[in-house]
């Protein structure tokens, strides 16, 4: 029971760190219509950043709160320099600039740090564990993920039901040329989507940075699960990124545990242990498939 | 008019280019290792100690001037598959190294050794089917076969009297082949065993949680590079690091250390070559590469510099005179050349018969971290596979 308890929020943790990722995908690509391969880079510098102010000011969290303003005007800059040239193009265009900025980025991070890639450590009041039930120990950090991840979810659930921000945003995924017509400045407005965008996804990277490492191309291998969870949750769609992510969490989590097991009741010890590691790893692409066949445009998906 | 000679003389060499007029002058040396993305420390420091065997050896090799040619396979098996046939049929080498994983040198084997009919001293990877069924007398190995490291972890394991252990690797050859290798000669009871998406999956929670349940007396681990600074990390965080303790194979190294750091002391290893090996050349290496890079080589380093020692044993016994390829692959055979391990032998299949050594993860008395060793393992070991080879 308390192992079952456990493996839930691994997964729950896992949900959130990609709902993070997939929030900021989700608005570029739902609102500005926008591919954006290099998501995973901003994922990647928001990780470099923090690894920078936080060796620079010897705390994590000052660290990463210095970090986050700096990936916002990391993003906006981007979004200046190169994303607003590609807004009238095809998305084939978009697709091939984007993954130019990906080795363009990944090239930066080996010519400013190294190819050696970086650690961080966890802030020594969260590296220990707690207890989440009595005698159910859980790694603290992983824990103040889900705190954080959990928080930043319901915050930008407000930002976006609630404000006017919110409303132009979520008028803008339904019909771009109708509020541009009603006089709104879609160019800040486009900005600043993309600023939030950068900052969810360096806030992602950040905070996975001392479960994992910092390294070049950290951010590329976790895009592609990002994706499908735009896909499954329906583009644009805050909402069903955030469903789609736990849901995927979960599934991770149910694959690797629980899988190798269950397959035991139904095969030979021997062939179970061989196909587990193979299923586990095609389950989301399994559910993504599922998903569309049942709802072409997504679980939350609005647009045809 | 110093340009338009210049020009004249960039066009007769691109034009000559095809047919090597000079390649009697040089001897050269395709090198595939990974060079970006996440592993390229790995290959930085294959390439450094290339570079120091460059050194020792004055640059030269049967008085000829040797040629490096790197080539990143970017840690994926097409691209070193295509890089492996651009070094063979456009760079025209006499010999190819390096290949840091199996996967990678599995896809570029026949394009070297079969079609290319060029030697191939594979510097790290050594998957089972190489020292078996695939096994190729234009194939040399400075390293070891995947198998045996881990086997030898089994042997000290069984010695120590840990009764129970847990497995976990990546899912792919190297992975099944580490896997494998370990519970071959392990006799403790198996209490789980992990097989983890590769290259992608970084988070171990669930292993974790599931090796937390499972309660062993030690986890098994093989996760190179950026994997294992991740596996180490995790495994301290998850409190797991107080009450079981983690023994692997290439996943705590030179390269790792900076990153996982004090986590990782006290866990054990097995290595074939460690750096405080007490013989002459091995100090000369040592102590060299800590001088220029102010840090310590790995064996992906010394296996690196070892193949290429290998080759130029066999450039001076022929004194430069590479024409015949039988004569080249029965002096490679010999393996007349210090290795940095001491003594060094090939069995039949060309993989080399060799010690495996227990190390232990410290800090140096300057507070770096590094591994020393503290028992050997096994000795004179054969891979399980060279029977399967059709070479005797």
């Amino acid at each position: 029971m308390e192992y079952l308890l456990i493996q839930v929020l691994n997964g729950v943790q896992l949900g959130l760190l990609m709902f993070l990722l997939a929030a900021g995908l989700t608005l570029t690509f739902g609102i500005m219509d926008l591919v954006n391969l290099a998501h995973g880079s901003l994922y990647m510098m928001g990780a470099y950043i923090a690894w920078t102010f936080v060796t620079w000011t010897d705390s994590f969290v000052l660290g990463a709160l210095l970090a986050l303003p700096a990936t916002f005007a990391l993003g906006m800059a981007v979004e200046a320099v190169v994303m607003r040239r590609l807004y009238a193009r095809d998305h084939l265009d978009q697709v091939l600039a984007t993954f130019g900025l990906i080795l363009f980025f990944n090239e930066l991070v080996r010519v400013l740090w190294g190819p050696a890639g970086k650690s961080i450590a966890v802030p020594p009041f969260l590296s220990r564990t707690i207890e989440i039930l009595p005698g159910v120990p859980y790694p603290a950090y992983r824990f103040a993920l889900i705190v954080v991840g959990a928080v930043v979810a319901i915050l930008l659930a407000w930002l976006v039901a609630r404000t006017r921000l919110g409303m132009l945003i979520r008028a803008g995924a339904s019909n771009r040329r109708m509020i541009a017509a009603l006089g709104v400045n879609i160019e800040l407005l486009f900005s600043l989507v993309f600023g939030l965008g950068a900052v969810f996804a360096g806030l992602a990277g950040l905070m996975a940075a001392p479960i994992s490492s910092v390294k070049i191309g950290m951010g590329d291998d976790i895009l592609i699960l990002a994706f499908v969870i735009i896909v499954i949750g329906g583009i644009g769609s805050i909402k069903g990124a955030f469903v789609a992510a736990m849901l995927v969490g979960q599934i991770d989590i149910v694959g690797r545990a629980f899988l190798p097991d269950l397959l035991k009741t139904v095969m030979p010890p021997a062939s179970a242990s061989a196909a587990a590691p193979a299923i586990s790893q095609v389950l989301v692409y399994i559910l993504m498939a599922g998903v569309l066949v049942w709802r072409p445009t997504g679980l939350f998906g609005q647009r045809a | 008019m110093k340009s338009g000679l210049f020009g004249a003389a960039t066009i007769a060499a691109v034009a000559f280019g095809l047919q090597p007029v000079w390649a009697q002058d040089s001897v050269k040396i395709g090198f595939v290792s990974t060079f970006s993305g996440p592993q390229a420390a790995i290959g930085e420091d294959m390439r450094r100690s290339v570079e120091l065997a460059l050194e020792h050896l004055g640059g030269k090799m049967g008085g000829k001037k040797i040629e490096i040619v790197y080539e990143d396979d970017q840690f994926k098996p097409d691209v070193g598959k295509a890089r492996s046939e651009k070094l063979v049929q456009q760079d025209k080498v006499n010999f190819v190294s390096g290949y840091i994983w199996s996967n990678v040198l599995l896809a570029s084997l026949k394009t070297v050794a079969d079609e290319g009919d060029t030697i191939l001293v594979g510097a790290n990877a050594g998957p089972s089917q190489i020292a078996g069924e695939l096994c190729n007398k234009n194939f040399f190995s400075t390293s070891w076969n995947n198998d045996q490291t881990p086997m030898a972890m089994g042997e000290y394991l069984n010695t120590k009297g840990v009764k129970s252990l847990y497995v976990v690797g990546p899912n792919y050859a190297a992975g099944k082949d580490m896997l494998a290798g370990v519970k071959r000669t392990y006799k403790g009871k198996l209490m789980g065993e992990d097989y983890t998406k590769w290259p992608d999956q970084l988070d171990f929670s669930a292993e974790l949680t599931k090796i937390g349940a499972a309660k062993p007396e030690g986890i098994f681990i093989f996760y190179p590079g950026a994997h294992g600074v991740q596996f180490v990390k995790q495994w301290a965080q998850s409190g797991l690091n107080k009450t079981v303790p983690l023994y692997q194979v290439f996943s705590i190294d030179a390269i790792t250390l900076p990153q996982q750091g004090e986590l990782a002391l006290g866990t054990l290893g097995a290595q074939e070559w460690v750096n405080d090996l007490p013989n002459d050349q091995n100090k000369r290496y040592v102590a060299d590469f800590k001088k220029k890079h102010n840090t310590y080589p790995s064996y992906y380093g010394a296996q690196s510099y070892d193949a290429i020692m290998l080759i130029a044993s066999a450039v001076e016994a022929l004194k430069g005179d590479l024409g015949n390829k039988d004569k080249v692959r029965a002096e490679m055979k010999k393996a007349n050349f210090k290795s940095l391990r001491g003594d060094f032998k090939f069995n039949t299949n060309q993989f080399p018969i060799q010690n495996f050594y227990i190390q232990e993860t410290v800090k140096d008395p300057q507070g770096m971290m590094t591994v020393k060793t503290i028992a050997t393992a096994v000795t004179a070991a054969k891979d399980p596979y060279y029977e399967k080879c059709s070479m005797k």
